[in-house]
């Protein structure tokens, strides 16, 4: 049975509904496969790398993830763990939250749940729209998220870029700025493709944070939908043979 | 019957054996009589009377998972949120359970909506049966505060702001309003105490009311008799045997063909479940996965999907107290349906023209403020919504004289079953 086409035959019910997510330019699709292991496991090290400085994960445990990604304990503590954690624990930060709020001035999320409360496809597009803006005290301002207090993390990767807006009138006669796209001043270490794909893992690993039994939820449910088929026919035949004497 | 019959009558049956010592001192037999083999439904319901049986499964499901989420959800400001992600995470199949738990809720809705449009359908409301009505009226609102309450437990951002915008209703009602809002909560907002006691609310006292209402809904359906879709009354025709001609009974024949529903309901509430669980964010809001902040209001406030049609209508009145007394007059003119049916027949085969038309109006003006509830409240959707207020009112004001001027057709003989 095609899952996908299950899936969409469902939500062909249900009017499509945007998330509630903030303002901001229309989002890209992020289009990520969370069955991608390979993936996962480039996003876990980014987000590692780049990320859990700031941003927790305190509901996802190291050995969950080892479990989940496919590697060993091991591998998880050499390679993704830094300050002393066990494998057991689940990943904060070693940041007060009370100097974090003063430094940023709010305490950076965290972002167990991220991909469930703002969707794949903001964190993808916020991750992208980062641009120059020197009013800003980070230098740095979101057209996904205005007025975003985190600063442009992944600046070395993607290097820096412009947005472009102009000036429109709208209906009621009143102007506002539109925004055209970005345009890039300065290249980073990264080229656009290979930043686009580890923005990407990054959001695959959060889809997968968000909830990290999706893949087996699944598979169980092919499993037992297969079962209700069987068990409808023979409930049916049931039906058939008790109400084949009732005139 | 009673136990001497039985033994006469049935040689072997109750006067023997640990069945007939139990029988002897606990009506078992008599009950199972009663209510299960030789209870008599019409041979000709259609699948629209499977919703009531549908409706029993989900509550079972609901009381089961709800047991077992308890044994791991903290009922605390403090640690309710996380106690969720808890048991999504780390304890065992807990993400089934809830999923099962939070995806019920809303297919106990669907169903209950559904069984009740078929009570519409058919006239079920009608004499004799106006108390099963009142009854299935009152489930309606024990499992809409049910659910109300169960919606704050998760702790997120739409739990609390949904049940601050909602218990604030009460603010509206001159002179108690503010004083009956800080009885509710406990507190001068939506806090660790308010949670505290939805959460005795959710598990102990409406389960509690909910399962004694639907022994009183199945008691009083018993003793009159389900409808049947070609409106006759069953009981009218008996045969020799004194049982209902055109009747049958409810087990092996009704549980039979319930099986095959129960079948058919378990594959979608389950493909919901194992694919689509937050259903696109009317099940699970997507906003509801960020933990309650009091100090952030959320851009868009919306209640589930099944309030949406009420919230629309409060919204549709541009009076707060207004708003709130038709809420309360769309759901408290659905008790009266019994008395303000005034056509000689029940099932919608033998209406006429006006009762289908009036339903059919009826509801789409109930799945438009559905939707328009979900919505924000613009200029152009609140004159849609104020339109459709008025026709589901409309339904009920006018329905004393279109049922009564209705040309409906004659009651038949017998029921038309073909196989």
């Amino acid at each position: 049975m095609d899952k996908r086409l299950l899936l969409m035959m469902l939500l062909a019910v249900v009017p499509a509904s945007g998330f509630a997510a903030g303002g901001g330019a229309p989002l890209d699709s992020a289009n990520v496969n969370v069955a991608d292991t390979a993936a996962l496991q480039r996003g876990a090290a980014y987000y590692v790398n780049n990320c859990l400085g700031c941003h927790s994960l305190e509901y996802v445990r190291y050995n969950r993830l080892a479990d989940d990604l496919g590697l060993t304990e091991d591998q998880v503590t050499e390679n993704l763990m830094y300050t002393g954690e066990r494998i057991h624990d689940t990943m904060t930060v070693a940041m007060p939250a009370d100097d974090s709020s003063v430094w940023f001035g709010r305490t950076p999320p965290d972002l167990s749940l991220v991909a469930r409360s703002r969707g794949e496809d903001w964190i993808y597009t916020f991750l992208k729209s980062f641009y120059v803006d020197p009013s800003k005290p980070t230098g740095a301002n979101n057209t996904v998220l205005v007025g975003a207090s985190m600063p442009h993390v992944l600046w070395e990767q993607q290097g820096l870029q412009r947005a472009i807006f102009h000036e429109e009138i709208d209906e009621a006669g009143n102007p506002h700025t539109e925004f055209e796209g970005f345009e890039l001043v300065s290249a980073g270490s990264m080229s656009p493709e290979a930043f686009d794909r580890m923005i990407r893992d990054i959001v695959t690993f959060l889809s997968y944070a968000g909830e990290p039994m999706q893949l087996e939820r699944q598979r169980l449910g092919v499993k037992v939908l297969l079962f209700l088929l069987v068990f409808f026919v023979l409930a049916f035949l049931l039906k058939k043979e008790i109400w084949k004497d009732v005139k | 019957m009673s136990s001497t019959e039985n033994e006469i009558g049935r040689p072997g049956g109750v006067a023997n054996g640990l069945w007939g010592w139990l029988n002897k001192r606990f009506p078992a037999e008599s009950i199972l009589n009663d209510h299960i083999t030789d209870y008599y439904a019409s041979k000709s319901l259609n699948w629209w009377y499977v919703f009531g049986s549908i409706a029993m499964l989900v509550l079972v499901i609901q009381l089961v998972t709800g047991l077992f989420l308890t044994m791991s959800y903290k009922p605390s400001s403090a640690e309710a949120f996380a106690s969720v992600e808890y048991i999504m995470r780390d304890v065992e199949w807990g993400w089934l359970i809830r999923y099962l738990h939070s995806t019920g809720a809303s297919l106990f809705f669907v169903v209950v909506y559904l069984h009740m449009f078929r009570g519409l359908l058919y006239g079920s409301y009608k004499k004799p049966r106006e108390l099963v009505w009142i009854f299935g009226m009152l489930i309606y609102m024990a499992l809409a505060a049910e659910a109300f309450f169960g919606y704050l437990l998760p702790w997120g951002q739409m739990s609390y702001w949904g049940a601050q915008v909602i218990v604030s209703l009460f603010g509206a009602i001159p002179f108690l309003g503010e004083s009956l809002v800080e009885w509710i909560r406990g507190d001068f907002f939506i806090s660790d105490i308010t949670l505290n006691r939805f959460f005795a609310l959710h598990v102990i006292a409406l389960p509690l009311v909910l399962i004694m209402l639907v022994a009183a809904h199945i008691l009083a359906l018993h003793e009159v008799g389900s409808t049947s879709p070609d409106g006759i009354e069953i009981k009218e025709r008996k045969g020799p045997d004194g049982k209902p001609v055109d009747g049958i009974a409810f087990h092996p024949y009704h549980t039979a063909k319930d099986l095959v529903a129960w079948t058919a309901f378990f594959f979608v509430f389950l493909a919901i479940v194992f694919f689509a669980p937050e259903m696109g964010g009317y099940f699970l809001e997507h906003a509801n996965f960020e933990r309650a902040d009091p100090l952030k209001t959320p851009e868009h406030i919306a209640p589930v999907w099944y309030f949406t049609p009420f919230y629309a209508i409060l919204r549709a009145v541009p009076d707060k107290l207004m708003g709130v007394i038709m809420m309360g007059a769309a759901m408290v003119f659905l008790f009266f349906l019994p008395w303000l049916d005034r056509s000689p027949v029940k099932s919608i085969r033998l209406r006429g023209w006006m009762f289908k038309l009036a339903l059919t109006l009826f509801v789409i003006s109930f799945i438009a403020l559905g939707y328009l509830g979900t919505q924000p409240a613009t200029t152009v959707y609140t004159w849609f919504a104020r339109l459709f207020t008025a026709i589901y009112f409309l339904f009920f004001i006018l329905m004393p004289w279109y049922t009564k001027m209705d040309p409906v057709k004659p009651i038949p003989e017998r029921v038309a079953y073909h196989g």
